[in-house]
């Protein structure tokens, strides 16, 4: 297990190095410069902001720098927010992308599972057709529209009601999690749903179960042990990932709702060609995934032993 | 089987609910009393900020949102009044000439830690602007100072610029050359005084939080999370405080969405909202109060005239000229009221002698004329000594708007002239870049006044104007230029800004398209609020709450 952990964690290492070096160099092969601005510069202004940030040195003394000061862990100073640092920004505004994310796969994994089985229980009765067609349109509208859709519900409701029952957006409060928390683990939900219903479908069928029914075990005990313990672990397999997907990619959801998370601040650095955030954001979120998809992998060996001791001989 | 499927059918929907319950019970306990958009009592008015400012130093700050809070947060030598005209601010009086100008400060001007407002704190803020390591963008705005040039440029010291303090009281500013628009120019934002002791306290971190900088305005930064909330609380220490009736502006939602921005309107918790086309008819629906103002910004097709480009030869830009019609891309396309048709360089709002420029000298409109169009296209083609037509590049940014408009072009040119017109869609900075490189025919592109004289708009097209992306380069439009920025007669300078609108039109550097105008919900009972062009935007300076 332990040299298991190691190997991944190695490749790993690799793999975010593979990362900061292909964004750094794809980064300054895209015409502009983070000091391109709509009001032309004079020389003398634009070599001094130059030399503040280094861009007068070569390129490759430029990427020596940066993954010097990166193994340090320093990103440097934005751009375009020039006295804050870009750890500064991570470190105040991820956790708030993360709080999110935590909220919107809690209600994908709880959503989807119990959508999941019950469309499994009541196979190709109307249970389970409500379920796949709430699938379908959970996947196939764009989450922007659903954003907008549940603002718009919230204000009917509290129109209605007269009083604030659910904030339209904002962040700050435990009532403002929800709403965006559902729209971002909506698409989530649906997918994890589609997937526990195929596996649970599968443990149904499947001798051990009918050998627990022989046995007499039913309601709960059944459904706990030795249904839903089963057919779970495709849906662990399919967390990491989405984990990871979920807390880096809320920037429409952060943005509709307000919400200062760090997702808004990654988009917006691509778009204003930020070289500081763009590595910060980026070298982090890589090493954010891969982090979680280590995690998955032993959470997944605590689930089912066989796989813990089949990766031990490997 | 049917009846035990049933009972553990119970068990998931059990989860589910107790999953609700916990969700409804923290909805119940959180849902306290909700901020109101206009709450009349406490005096405070809820708003949302499209972005963060993305610094609230008056010295490298260029942005409409900064310039937003700043101009609450500040006060210049002059500013914006209540009816839009400029007005005292820190200067109670002053005197401009042909040389210079004097300003004589008032003694109750304070900085909201006590401290008197000095001429000193001018002095200081406008050298920190000027030196080449504060590389600040609007430094070009000093030029018309004596030395600002050089000061930025790095060959003088600072304290070589034309500006001196006389007494604590009395500022005196030295022209490089005329400049009968100085007043507008001492009411902008980088002509914000700053106190020495703080910016060097606290250095490269000076107004990074809301504790790390002092403010001489009408309010104080109360609160500022970033990227969440701004709050500007009533600023105790201001000359003018009781005039100031809105005594908090509450800013806890940062969205660039207008959606959001209108649904959280919608829902009482803020009281503007800007509208687009999509929202419109929704806010028309609901009687919203609708507003509209002029944002003074003018959009036009900037042609490329670097050598070897179609796009230089004239009768290629008559033909372009006479394709176009303003009015139709305005009505037809674009659809939003508010937003009106180009056909000059200088908007509607530029300010003439007494007048509005463009009532003093009415623009000559070439209006379109397909015939006309092909005759000039014709021409061109004898005069590039084309065999046929290779299809052109127009750049765009990546608005939907600025998509929609361009699309139009391109069918425009494909039916009328049957030349093809490719779109090169970039974002924002990559679409600068190609802009500055010279990488297109033609270019989407828009000009907002940076100060209230027609000059901001008539030198944009001289040939050593770096923001002439074009590079037209035409000697006498520049002589004219010349002319105007030498003399400190009305008549003089508004003569020659008459010839070169008179250039535009018939040597088409640019084809003005359209004027644009934003337009906004406001809660009802909110009053006084001023929209303007200059002077930051909104402002709340002069507002109340209607009980």
């Amino acid at each position: 297990m332990l040299s298991f952990i190691a190997r991944r964690l190695l490749s790993g290492v690799i793999t975010i190095w593979f990362i900061a070096t292909a964004t750094f160099f794809a980064m300054h092969a895209v015409p502009g410069d983070p000091l391109t601005q709509e009001k032309a510069m004079s020389p003398a202004v634009r070599a001094q902001l130059e030399a503040r940030y280094g861009l007068d040195k070569p390129l490759f003394e430029q990427y020596r720098l940066f993954m010097s000061n990166m193994l340090h862990g320093d990103f440097g100073i934005s751009f375009t927010q020039e006295n804050r640092r870009v750890n500064d920004i991570i470190s105040k505004h991820f956790p708030i992308s993360a709080t999110l994310g935590i909220a919107a796969v809690l209600i994908a994994l709880v959503g989807g599972v119990a959508a999941g089985s019950v469309a499994a229980y009541c196979r190709n009765r109307w249970p389970d057709r409500l379920v796949m067609v709430a699938v379908i349109a959970a996947i196939s509208v764009p989450g922007f529209v659903i954003a907008g859709l549940a603002q718009l519900v919230i204000v009917a409701m509290n129109n209605a009601a007269g009083k604030t029952l659910l904030p339209v957006a904002g962040w700050g409060s435990v009532s403002q999690i929800w709403v965006p928390a559902l729209v971002l683990g909506l698409g989530t939900m649906a997918y994890l749903s589609r997937i526990m219903r195929a596996s649970m479908l599968e443990v149904l069928s499947a001798d051990y179960n009918i050998a627990a029914k022989a046995k007499g075990v039913h309601g709960w005990r059944l459904f706990w042990h030795h249904q839903l313990r089963n057919a779970v672990l495709p849906v662990v397999t399919e967390l990491g990932p989405t984990i990871a997907a979920i807390t880096t990619g809320g920037f429409v959801v952060e943005l509709i709702f307000a919400i200062p998370g760090l997702g808004r601040y990654f988009v917006q650095a691509v778009q204003q060609l930020d070289y500081t955030v763009i590595m910060g954001t980026t070298v982090f979120y890589g090493a954010f995934l891969v982090l979680v998809v280590v995690l998955v992998d032993i959470s997944y060996g605590l689930i089912d032993p066989r796989i813990r001791l089949h990766r031990g001989r490997a | 089987m049917a009846k035990t499927s049933a009972s553990r059918f119970l068990i998931v929907p059990a989860v589910a609910l107790q999953f609700l319950a916990i969700f409804v019970l923290s909805v119940g306990l959180l849902s306290q009393a909700q901020a109101q958009a206009v709450d009349a009592q406490k005096s405070k008015v809820t708003l949302a900020l499209a972005t963060e400012p993305p610094t609230l130093n008056s010295a490298v700050a260029t942005d409409t949102i900064a310039s937003f809070v700043l101009s609450h947060l500040m006060e210049g030598l002059l500013v914006y009044g209540s009816d839009g005209e400029l007005a005292a601010g820190v200067a109670e009086r002053w005197q401009l000439d042909a040389d210079g100008a004097t300003f004589w400060l008032r003694d109750s001007a304070r900085w909201s830690d006590g401290k008197p407002v000095t001429a000193h704190d001018f002095v200081f803020a406008w050298r920190h602007a000027l030196k080449p390591s504060t590389a600040s963008q609007y430094a070009f705005i000093f030029y018309p100072i004596k030395n600002a040039e050089a000061v930025n440029g790095g060959q003088l010291a600072a304290t070589e610029l034309g500006v001196s303090a006389v007494s604590d009281h009395e500022l005196r500013v030295e022209f490089a050359k005329p400049c009968p628009y100085f007043l507008s120019l001492a009411a902008f934002m980088t002509f914000l005084p700053l106190r020495e002791d703080v910016v060097a306290h606290w250095g490269g971190r000076y107004a990074a939080d809301s504790d790390k900088l002092v403010v001489n305005g009408a309010y104080v930064l109360d609160k500022w999370v970033h990227g969440a909330h701004l709050r500007l609380r009533k600023n105790g220490h201001y000359w003018q405080k009781d005039g100031v009736k809105i005594h908090e502006i509450d800013m806890p939602y940062i969205t660039a969405d207008p959606s959001a921005q209108f649904n959280l309107f919608r829902d009482q918790q803020i009281a503007i909202a800007p509208l687009d086309t999509g929202l419109l008819d929704e806010a028309v629906e609901r009687g919203f109060n609708i507003e509209y103002f002029h944002t003074g910004s003018l959009y036009f097709l900037e042609f490329n005239f670097r050598e070897g480009r179609i796009s230089s030869n004239r009768a290629f830009r008559k033909a372009v000229q006479r394709l176009i019609d303003p009015d139709l891309l305005v009505n037809k396309i674009i659809g939003l009221p508010g937003v009106k048709p180009a056909y000059s360089l200088f908007p509607v709002t530029v300010k003439g002698s007494e007048k509005p420029f463009r009532e003093e000298y009415p623009v000559m409109r070439v209006d379109a004329d397909i015939a006309e169009a092909r005759k000039y296209l014709k021409r061109a083609k004898a005069e590039l000594g084309l065999e046929s037509w290779p299809p052109l590049v127009m750049l765009a940014g990546d608005s939907p708007r600025a998509l929609q408009e361009a699309e139009y072009y391109q069918y425009l040119f494909k039916k009328g002239l049957g030349l093809e017109l490719r779109i090169d869609q970039q974002v924002f900075k990559q679409r600068l870049e190609k802009m500055r490189r010279g990488d297109f025919d033609i270019v989407v592109a828009a000009w907002g006044p940076d100060y209230d004289d027609i000059m901001t708009f008539a030198d944009l097209f001289t040939s050593w104007n770096d923001n002439n992306r074009g590079r037209y380069d035409n000697p006498l439009y520049d002589r004219w230029i010349r002319l105007a920025q030498s003399s400190n007669d009305a008549k003089t300078r508004f003569n020659a800004m008459a010839q070169i609108q008179r250039i535009v039109v018939e040597d088409v550097p640019i084809l003005p398209t359209y004027e644009n105008g934003a337009l906004y919900v406001q809660n009802p009972r909110l009053k006084g609020v001023r929209r303007s062009i200059f002077g930051g935007d909104p402002n709340f300076r002069y507002a109340w709450i209607e009980q």
